[in-house]
């Protein structure tokens, strides 16, 4: 009698599984398709779209926010947030700009080392005095960013002139790519191959390493990952530690680019990143996503930034308000998904 | 060789919990291979107890010792390290991950500082296989059913070289078939020589795996027995704090006057059932009528309350009120209906400390006292006053804040706020737990009344006296099936246990009969 039992419980689920299997599969790979249909839009609509320089353009523009939103996917996968991205960068940012005459090395290692303390220090308050993240990265945010004003004096901090090699990380490039058959050139910016190792980085920590695991077992059960005898605050000091690092290495690279330590840079930095983590498919509850779906949730945002411009006609205001709605559909799209599974 | 010394010994546990002792001198003893129930009812301590066990908690005095050796665990994984785990009742797995993730998270075999995938699918596949269970390590923990993934658990807890694994409730869940296979796992544990721990309320699963058996109660140790031979009654006895020559005495005189039976019943309620927490339970409720309703922790009580008021989704049955078929699928269809249901859990799901007793009492009401949102202040004031009256419910005022209240007090005005709603079937679980003696005579007398005039009401009741005292008809609950319908002269704590126990009341009408004749 039991076994009728189990068949027919099997039957019965095998629809639903098929269906659930859709959901997830739209879940992980929605945004990829999302931003192939928004690719093959753009270019036939707008000649200038496929071609080198614009593509480039838009890899070099999103690899400063693509490394903060690798950074947010760590902490957002463990049911976490961080509001403090934005202020960590110009901290950063304005140190290694003061540091610059030091040298490429020492300007690096402080503007990240910096920024790396303050994502420990968040951490260490969450996971110790068990402090929701929101409100702890959010006091983070203020004081971090009241701190490069106070130390700047209000001021942009110029990159020395001698600095050359600080210069070169944000602007230099290691050569230039060329494909032959479409004629196209594509310089190999150090910003965005810095990127592409963070992300290669990334995914293996995430996916193959004991932290990148614990992380994800954080954000699906916090208590039961507790109770499996997980060092839940090790794991929580390391993604916002992480994420400070991260930070920290876009507001230098920015820093860099820019020639000027500003302390009013990556004001608003923390709301691109959280959208291009939540576009790309992972869930804002944590437990599910990944490092790959980031990055296609920043190339999506920066694809369609690069409509706007192309278009031309749009205000940016008006640019703004697109992005809250499209930003808004995902995640319903997305909530509905999940509840189905 | 060790072979005397228990694989585990605690001694004199005790547990604080700010100036409450939840153990107070525990003790228990697991052998190697043995399968050892531990049993007691609500607050006997049966949780903390395990959680010591296993480094959940703390613990504030006794000892402990493993092999002989005296341990002190600090955390889970401390346990966990020295062979000591727990798979807890509600299944604390992650649902996203893999099988094989779920089995060793925290401990995944790694090659050159990465998870090594391939060899962590292998051994999860081995253990598994050493249950006897044939589960994908490679599959979403999620997509499996309940079972497989109480299963799972318990394959993480063997994985840790486990020589105690404590299983609480295992089977609360679990269709038969599904408890068959955790039989054949655990009967494999035991073969393997490993100590298990087995909380469970079923009776027949106890007398199925269990060799012995420790009772608790209100954080105390009560006896260790060997089930083979310890009759059912006594161990109820054991867990429910009474003993069998007192029982017979103590029948209390046969002052309920039985309803009428040709009336139609007030409420019906046919062939209630739920998984395994109900079976085919019918039951009914006259006009006027208490309907008492005894069973042990886990028997069904509460379950049977809940499917009659449309709180948990049931598979088969249905609810009459006075002849009327309802159709329950939110608790909001049953008020709508005229039940009413004072859960037994008065903090979590009643009162709601900071408002006033007037704004706890008419809660409920609120939607008939208002017009257009606006609340009419003078009818809720009307209202309350009237039951703050009638019920003597003892407040400084109406503005009080209800946290400041006694818990009868806190009870009573529950109780106003379903009777505000003039309702025709009251439920009512545990109505007098946590309360003092005064107030739970005072609460006792005041369900009479209702009855008197006219409410129907279903009383679910740990406590026999309130039972006995209190009823005019008794229903007996035991794994999930409705196994006893004592009346009358048969309502006896004898009886009610003896039904609660084997599942019948024949025997308990036999002491009935006897106690019976020695007074006449």
């Amino acid at each position: 009698m039991s076994q009728v039992g189990t068949t027919i419980e099997h039957g019965s689920t095998r629809g639903t599984v098929a269906r659930a299997k859709f959901a997830s599969f739209i879940q992980r790979q929605g945004a990829l398709i999302a931003l192939l249909l928004v690719c093959v839009v753009a270019a036939l609509r707008y000649e200038r779209f496929l071609t080198d320089a614009n593509l480039t353009n838009i890899l070099r523009q999103n690899s400063w926010p693509g490394l903060v939103a690798l950074g947010m996917t760590f902490v957002i996968l463990t049911g976490g947030i961080d509001l403090s991205v934005g202020s960590l960068l110009a901290v950063a940012g304005v140190v290694a700009a003061y540091l610059s005459g030091q040298g490429l090395i020492v300007a690096l290692l402080a503007g990240v080392g910096v920024a790396t303390v303050l994502g420990l220090i968040n951490g260490v308050v969450i996971a110790k005095a068990r402090i929701q993240p929101f409100i702890v990265t959010l006091a983070m945010m203020i004081a971090a960013r009241g701190l490069a004003l106070v130390v700047t004096s209000e001021d942009s901090v110029p990159v020395s002139r001698q600095a050359t090699d600080f210069a070169w990380l944000g602007q230099g490039s290691l050569a230039t790519l060329y494909i032959p058959g479409i004629n196209f050139d594509f310089p190999l910016y150090i910003p965005v191959l810095i990127l592409i190792a963070a992300f290669v980085v990334g995914w293996v920590g995430l996916n193959h390493t004991r932290f990148g695991r614990h992380v994800f077992a954080l954000g699906d059960n916090e208590e039961a990952a507790r109770l499996m005898g997980l060092n839940v605050n090790r794991t929580t000091i390391g993604v916002y530690t992480l994420s400070g690092a991260m930070a920290g290495l876009a507001g230098v690279i920015l820093a860099s680019r820019q020639g000027t330590g500003q302390p009013t840079a990556g004001v608003g930095a923390e709301l691109d990143a959280i959208a291009a983590v939540v576009v790309g498919g992972t869930l804002l509850t944590g437990g599910q996503g990944g490092v790959g779906s980031t990055l296609v949730g920043v190339l999506l945002l920066g694809v369609i930034y690069n409509l706007f411009n192309l278009e031309g006609t749009i205000s940016s205001w008006w640019q703004w308000v697109l992005r809250g709605v499209f930003l808004l559909a995902v995640v319903i799209v997305q909530n509905r998904l999940s509840a189905r599974k | 060789m060790m072979t005397n010394v228990p694989l585990l010994r605690m001694e004199g546990i005790t547990k604080i919990f700010g100036g409450y002792k939840a153990l107070d001198g525990v003790a228990l003893t697991l052998e190697r291979g043995e399968v050892h129930a531990l049993v007691g009812e609500n607050g006997a301590g049966k949780s903390t107890l395990i959680k010591i066990m296993t480094g959940a908690y703390g613990r504030d005095g006794g000892q402990m010792w493993l092999d002989g050796q005296s341990v002190n665990f600090r955390t889970p994984e401390d346990a966990q390290g020295a062979g000591v785990v727990a798979v807890y009742q509600e299944v604390n797995l992650l649902a996203y991950r893999t099988v094989a993730e779920n089995i060793y998270l925290g401990r995944e075999p790694r090659r050159f500082g990465f998870v090594n995938w391939k060899k962590m699918n292998a051994d999860a596949r081995e253990i598994l296989e050493r249950l006897g269970l044939n589960i994908d390590p490679r599959a979403t923990l999620g997509s499996l059913n309940i079972a497989l993934r109480q299963m799972v658990a318990i394959a993480r807890g063997v994985s840790f070289n486990a020589k105690v694994v404590v299983l609480d409730e295992p089977t609360s869940s679990l269709t038969e078939h599904e408890v068959s296979i955790l039989y054949d796992v655990v009967r494999r544990l035991k073969a393997e020589g490993v100590g298990v721990v087995y909380i469970s309320h079923r009776f027949d699963e106890l007398y199925t795996v269990c060799d012995r058996v420790t009772v608790l109660r209100d954080g105390r140790f009560v006896a260790t027995r060997s089930l083979a031979g310890l009759e059912k009654i006594d161990l109820v006895c054991m867990m429910l704090g009474k003993r069998r020559e007192e029982l017979r005495q103590g029948t209390t005189a046969f002052r309920h006057i039985e309803r009428r039976g040709d009336e139609a019943p007030l409420l019906r309620a046919e062939n209630l059932t739920r998984g395994r927490k109900l079976n085919d339970v019918t039951i009914e409720a006259a006009r006027g009528e208490i309907v008492g309703m005894a069973g042990l922790l886990g028997s069904g009580r509460t379950e049977t309350a809940r499917a009659i008021f449309g709180a948990d989704r049931i598979e088969r049955g249905e609810v009459y009120l006075e002849g009327k078929r309802l159709n329950l699928r939110t608790p909001g269809d049953a008020i709508d209906a005229g039940l009413a249901f004072l859960s037994e859990d008065r903090k979590a799901e009643g009162i709601i400390p900071e408002l006033s007793v007037r704004e706890n009492l008419t809660l409920a009401a609120l939607p008939a006292l208002s017009k257009m949102g606006i609340v009419n202040n003078a009818r809720q004031r009307e209202i309350v006053e009237k039951f703050m009256k009638r019920l003597g419910i003892k407040a400084t005022s109406a503005d009080q804040k209800i946290r400041e209240l006694s818990g009868g007090n806190q009870q009573k005005v529950l109780l106003a706020r379903w009777l505000c709603k003039n309702p025709k079937f009251l439920i009512l679980d545990e109505p007098t737990r946590g309360i003092d003696i005064g107030a739970k005579g005072e609460i006792q007398a005041l369900v009479g009344e209702l009855a008197e005039a006219g409410l129907g009401v279903l009383m679910i009741s740990s406590e026999l006296e309130e039972l006995v005292e209190g009823s005019s008809r008794v229903l007996v609950m035991r794994d999930g099936e409705c196994v006893a319908e004592l009346r009358g002269n048969q309502i006896s704590q004898d009886s009610i246990i003896h039904a609660m126990a084997e599942g019948s009341a024949v025997q308990a009408d036999q002491h009935v009969a006897d106690d019976v004749s020695k007074q006449f």
